[in-house]
């Protein structure tokens, strides 16, 4: 009697231990996770490299950079995709773990700031930019525009598209708390599209008819301006690796850097490619 | 048969003590998972800091960690839709268990009812795309996503939950109840205000408060709806962002278990109290107003 009611016990503990270990592990597989920036760029490219090679399967998944770059960490992915550099926290991270993250530049991404499409400025600076995001400017007359308000629409502030607007925009400032947020590129689109007052900032693959891109500095984002550098909102886009690649996911990646094939699937996706 | 009837007695209920022990233990290790990811964030800030502080900027640095604009969000918008939500689902709910026709009743119920099953982000969508430009131009605002907006789009939510439970115990009003005051010549609104509604207020509380509950752990709306300015709101027509919203938004990107991570954990933990302490006055409340009256019951 008293054994059953203590292997009843361990039974209950085992199964709610067995359930709590079962969702730390992952199945194995060529396994692709990160920013969602990267996303549609590896489901192209991995549509098109199974075409060419049926047999292997690769899991894509979007959970943003930090979550990539987290899987690598732990071990649960074989190529994080990520908007942004590994963070020197996480760096030490994958030391105590040991792992060693090997970072691949696969494509450029440009970060434009856009406008609803009724609004008439069409070029703003830097400074005035930033004076906007800091909640100086309140009114679209100051910089030329109809007298409304400023409805300013910004990212979460952990994702690698509010990291570049921060980086590149604001210098290190912050935002103003008033700033509306919200969490994707697609999202944001969405409301300045709804919103004659909006200002926003998304990824060139996201910009649409309904949105009107602004010039920054005077200078239009574009490839060209992206690629050599004058267009001041621009970054580098990178896939990483649990160490130096091997198999199927060095395939993978060689694949994805050639000219022919991955990267022209980065211009297709409205992105900048290396080359 | 191989077993006697006594072991397999004794087998069955072990098998149920097992399974109940799986869930309450699963529940009782996510809870336990949230305190242990959470806790590390007041080394770095004090509680007083963390629940008083008025600057959320996680990322910067040096980073500020305050979210009571935050919690200030959360309760302003639930409090907002409950004005809008308690009177609307409780007079359906007494409209249908006492007015309206057997027929029409058996007909507008389950659609009520399947009201709360549509899913919150298509309600989130609606919100954005229908209501945002409507309020935006009717109000001549600067932007529809706002309090007003999610507080409406969160009634909208929590009505069915409390129309449903309320009409159920408005309807188990025993009848005896209704008929003595009427006999004693109590108009038919009398009757419902005076001797229906007190008698099933243990249920109706319990409706509210659920109802409640789901309006401030609801995340996919406040998300989509709420704006996200994680300032303290001047007016019902300002940005807000409550504490899921802030959650959701920033998890996905926070770098893991660095103090982002366990400072929206933390946040984790203050909304679990919220919806904890709702349940608890629930709870509390259904208790203490059981309905005693009729000895028929």
């Amino acid at each position: 009697m008293k054994r059953s009611v203590r292997l009843t016990w361990l039974v209950s503990i085992f199964l709610t231990a067995s359930l709590a270990v079962a969702t730390l592990c992952s199945a194995a597989s060529l396994t692709i996770n990160g920013s969602t920036t990267v996303l549609p760029i590896a489901q192209k490219v991995a549509e098109a490299y199974n075409k060419e090679y049926p047999e292997l399967r690769i899991d894509l998944s979007g959970g943003g950079s930090g979550n990539g770059i987290k899987a690598i960490i732990d071990g649960t992915t074989d190529i994080a995709m990520a908007s942004r550099f590994i963070k020197d926290k996480e760096v030490q991270q994958a030391i105590e773990k040991g792992q060693y993250p090997v970072p691949f530049r696969v494509a450029y991404d440009c970060i434009i700031p856009v406008v609803h499409p009724g609004n008439k400025v069409q070029d703003l600076t830097l400074e005035q930019l930033k004076a906007i995001y800091k909640g100086e400017i309140k009114n679209w007359k100051e910089v030329g525009g109809p007298n409304r308000p400023v409805v300013v629409i910004s990212r979460d502030t952990s994702s690698g598209t509010y990291e570049v607007w921060e980086e590149k925009v604001m210098k290190k400032e912050r935002v103003f708390p008033g700033a509306l947020l919200q969490a994707s590129n697609g999202a944001v689109a969405q409301a300045v599209a709804k919103n004659p007052n909006a200002i926003g900032y998304i990824g060139i693959g996201y910009l649409n008819r309904e949105l009107k891109a602004l010039k920054v500095n005077g200078i239009v984002g574009s490839k060209a301006t992206t690629l050599d550098g004058s267009f001041p909102v621009s970054r580098p886009l990178f896939m990483f690796t649990r160490g130096w690649p091997k198999g199927d996911t060095v395939k993978f990646l060689n694949y994805m850097l050639d000219p022919g094939k991955g990267q022209k699937f980065v211009e297709e996706t409205g992105y900048v490619p290396l080359y | 048969m191989f077993l006697s009837r006594t072991s397999r007695e004794k087998i069955i209920r072990r098998l149920f003590f097992v399974i109940a022990f799986v869930s309450i233990g699963t529940l009782f290790l996510i809870f336990l998972f949230l305190v242990l990811e959470g806790l590390p964030i007041f080394k770095e800030v004090s509680v007083a800091q963390f629940i008083g502080g008025h600057y959320w900027y996680p990322t910067s640095d040096p980073p500020d960690f305050g979210i009571f604009p935050l919690i200030l969000a959360s309760l302003a918008v639930t409090v907002l839709s409950a004005a809008i939500s308690i009177p609307l689902g409780v007079m359906t709910a007494i409209y249908l268990a006492e007015i309206a026709s057997r027929r029409f009743r058996e007909i507008a119920k389950p659609v009520i009812e399947l009201l709360a099953s549509l899913p919150s982000v298509v309600i989130g969508f609606f919100g954005m795309v229908v209501v945002a430009p409507f309020l935006q131009e009717t109000f001549n605002l600067g932007t529809g996503l706002n309090l007003f907006n999610a507080a409406l789009m969160l009634a909208f939510m929590s009505v069915p939950t409390i129309c449903s439970i309320s009409e159920d115990a408005i309807y188990s009003v025993p009848k005896e109840l209704k008929e003595a005051s009427l006999a004693l010549g109590a108009t038919r609104l009398e009757t419902i205000v005076k001797v229906v509604l007190p008698a099933s207020i243990s249920g109706i509380s319990t409706a509210v408060i659920l109802g409640l509950s789901r309006a401030i752990g609801e995340t996919m709306v406040v998300l989509m709806v709420a704006g996200g300015a994680a300032m303290i709101p001047g007016s019902i027509f300002d940005p807000v962002r409550p504490l899921p919203a802030s959650i959701a938004a920033e998890m996905a990107e926070a770098p893991f278990r660095g103090s982002h991570y366990h400072a929206l954990f933390a946040t984790g933990i203050v909304l679990f109290l919220f919806t904890f302490c709702f349940n608890l006055i629930a709870d509390q409340i259904a208790h203490k107003y059981q309905q005693t009256g009729a000895a028929t019951l």
